[in-house]
């Protein structure tokens, strides 16, 4: 999830001191889900990391004779990255967020402390973020993770080719956190047909269960957390920006730096609802400029006129107001299922819903002893029952901790233990 | 020299853009989803910002991708390479420091004469004390920096942001804060004019080559790193925001 308006900074900004009660063993301290999920992990409570790694950003052409709408020029080859040992060591790649590249704040979590742990990190973007979906996704209409972690896997070897004679390694691993989190399962799924890379360990990081039904509650998160509806978001950022400007104004702090967004954010004491609308907008954000790209490449007439060439000089704002009014679910009804029912004239509505869920590889799940799982008992993009599912396929496989939101204890210092200690059992 | 440079790599652009053939064959069909069915009081009127020139800057905002990717970040990189972190600060406290004749001035014209003093004080003592503004112990005292520039005066006084504007490598702006721009580099080099020598070249065209360079080094913004394709409207939309906080400040 791409972090965007000035208010997200907020989630940025790590706060310190702030304090609640630690009445069970884990020591994360943020009890509502919500909360955690925006601000993450308080700054002393976080793992100690390096300060910085050095990470080289590579480009990869996936298909060669791809063309590049024009307003897009700027996503022609994809981007990912690499942190590197000198010496042999394992190669993990990593798998970023809903609509998130390789720079985002969980992606230099794991490659940090996976660089740390001694491992060479490879770090892919989401499929679901713009510069994937132009430069290396198939069909470019991203959110079908049987279709997504195909291209990914494609991705991977590419790469792989690329860096392979820099390089000396041992053993291959495999993690990604959110949509990551479920796509490296399906990866690790064709990779168990294909044996090119024999991950050792693969680990899923706070994975949503059903896209679909993480799709409708982000949507919700959104829509029934605005005052008056959809309709009045211009009221609800006018509102959030009016008081952070207030915030700033009145106070001592005369930079919009870290330590401002901290101190705004205990001024401004958000209400669960607020806090619920934000994450929905950040998902919503993320959306927007999917379905858009997606709509650009595939010329379906979704959101800007089919034909229409738009070029470098033209004004794009009208699309933006239009794709941000637009819902996952809306994308999946209006869009996504179409396109592959097109495909396959035979394929139900459920039958896609099923197939865009762990559930349809439950079985593979349940047996493969390499996957292991790490999420927690309040993540809000589960749905009711999802979390005893996981439990249940996983067994003693499945790490699950009673608080953190959605990735919110992901910087941790318990939560890198255990992720750094998985991959070096 | 450079100002020929900039204008024929600007003219190389345009030419680029305008000579994409143009003809459609195919139909234009209106999309499944567009403004008219979103009520005009529901169409998320907060992110529109005043733009006639949207075109050229949208080209300009193109350039500094281009001009950022391949000059500026290079010799950025380099910078950090070569330069150690303490040097780096030190380099960065010392041109802050230079900057406080400007926020002073504007201060003063704002009639803000508290926090005035307080950045005369600022000043006084990292000159001094922090030798030549190289270090800035002011901070530790508690006397804050606080930026205010001839934009912000004239924002004060109430003046209107007018149109955006993307400036060539400079990025982000807008017509008032452009002349305020301007007529703050005229102070600051009226001030800097005193200093002997200033007037040759030797002194400050390295002089300005390093702020340039140490200006881009502190600023994190990098040219489509969010991959969104409406990045320009949100850069457009945050710069405002952002400088209607500096002057309600």
């Amino acid at each position: 999830m791409r972090i965007f308006i000035i208010t997200i900074l907020i989630f940025l900004s790590a706060p310190r001191a702030i304090l609640y009660a630690d009445t069970e063993t884990y020591g994360y301290p943020i009890n509502n889900p919500y909360e955690a999920t925006v601000i993450g992990t308080p700054g002393q409570l976080q793992a100690s990391l390096p300060n910085k790694i050095s990470i080289t950003p590579l480009e990869l052409t996936v298909f060669k004779n791809r063309k590049i709408p024009e307003i897009l020029w700027y996503t022609e080859s994809l981007k990912y990255s690499l942190a590197s040992q000198e010496q042999k060591a394992p190669l993990i790649f990593t798998i970023s967020g809903t609509g998130s590249s390789v720079s985002a704040p969980g992606m230099r979590i794991l490659q940090k402390a996976l660089y740390q742990a001694g491992f060479h990190v490879l770090s892919l973007p989401s499929p679901t973020h713009p510069n994937f979906v132009t430069s290396a996704s198939t069909y470019s209409v991203p959110g079908h993770i049987v279709e997504d972690s195909a291209d990914l896997y494609r991705v991977m070897q590419l790469a792989w080719q690329q860096i392979r004679n820099d390089i000396e390694i041992t053993d291959f691993y495999l993690t990604g956190y959110s949509l990551g989190g479920a796509q490296a399962a399906f990866v690790a799924k064709i990779d168990d047909k294909k044996h090119i890379f024999n991950f050792k360990r693969v680990l899923m990081i706070n994975p949503p269960v059903s896209l679909y039904n993480s799709a409708s509650i982000l949507d919700k998160l959104l829509a029934k957390n605005i005052p008056g509806g959809m309709g009045h978001l211009d009221d609800f950022i006018k509102k959030v920006l009016n008081r952070l400007t207030e915030i700033y104004r009145t106070g001592e702090q005369v930079e919009f730096n870290d330590a401002f967004f901290y101190k705004a954010y205990q001024r401004y004491e958000p209400s669960k609802e607020t806090l619920k609308a934000i994450i929905g907008l950040a998902f919503r954000w993320s959306a927007a400029n999917m379905i858009f790209v997606s709509d650009v490449i595939t010329n379906s007439g979704y959101v800007k006129p089919k034909n229409l060439k738009l070029s470098l000089t033209d004004s794009l704002t009208d699309y933006f107001k239009v794709s941000l009014r637009i819902g996952f679910l809306n994308y999946f009804d209006e869009y996504l299922f179409p396109f592959f029912e097109t495909r396959h004239p035979s394929l139900t509505r459920n039958q896609l819903i099923h197939s865009l869920s762990l559930k349809s590889i439950e079985e593979y799940l349940r047996e493969n002893k390499k996957i292991g799982l790490i999420t927690n008992a309040d993540d809000p993009i589960l749905a009711p029952g999802e979390l005893e599912f996981l439990q249940d396929v996983f067994q003693s496989r499945a790490k699950i901790y009673p608080r953190g939101g959605h990735l919110g204890n992901m910087g941790y210092q318990d939560n890198v233990d255990y992720i750094v200690n998985f991959f070096l059992n | 020299m450079t100002k020929l440079f900039f204008t024929l790599l600007l003219v190389t652009i345009l030419q680029g853009c305008a000579s994409q053939p143009h003809h459609e064959t195919l139909p234009i069909i209106p999309p499944k989803h567009s403004l008219s069915e979103i009520p005009t009081s529901e169409e998320l009127t907060i992110i529109d910002v005043y733009d006639p020139l949207e075109p050229a800057n949208r080209v300009i905002y193109f350039f500094n991708y281009q001009f950022d990717k391949y000059i500026f970040l290079p010799a950025v990189n380099a910078y950090e390479f070569i330069t150690p972190d303490l040097i780096e600060r030190g380099i960065s406290n010392f041109f802050s420091n230079i900057r406080e004749t400007i926020n002073f001035t504007n201060t003063l014209l704002q009639l803000k004469f508290s926090r005035a003093l307080k950045t005369a004080a600022r000043f006084i003592v990292n000159s001094t004390i922090g030798i030549a503004g190289i270090w800035d112990p002011a901070t530790h005292l508690e006397l804050y920096q606080h930026r205010e520039d001839f934009g912000q005066t004239l924002g004060h006084y109430g003046l209107g942001p007018g149109p955006y504007l993307v400036i060539p490598v400079l990025g982000p702006s807008n017509l008032r804060d452009a002349i305020g721009l301007a007529a703050d580099s005229l102070l600051l080099n009226a001030i800097l004019s005193n200093i002997d020598h200033y007037d040759e070249l030797r002194f400050w065209l390295p002089f300005y080559f390093v702020e340039g360079i140490d200006q881009r080094h502190r600023t994190n913004f990098r040219y489509y790193e969010t991959g969104s394709p409406f990045e320009y409207d949100l850069i457009r939309f945050l710069y405002l925001k952002v400088r209607e906080a500096n002057i309600a400040k």
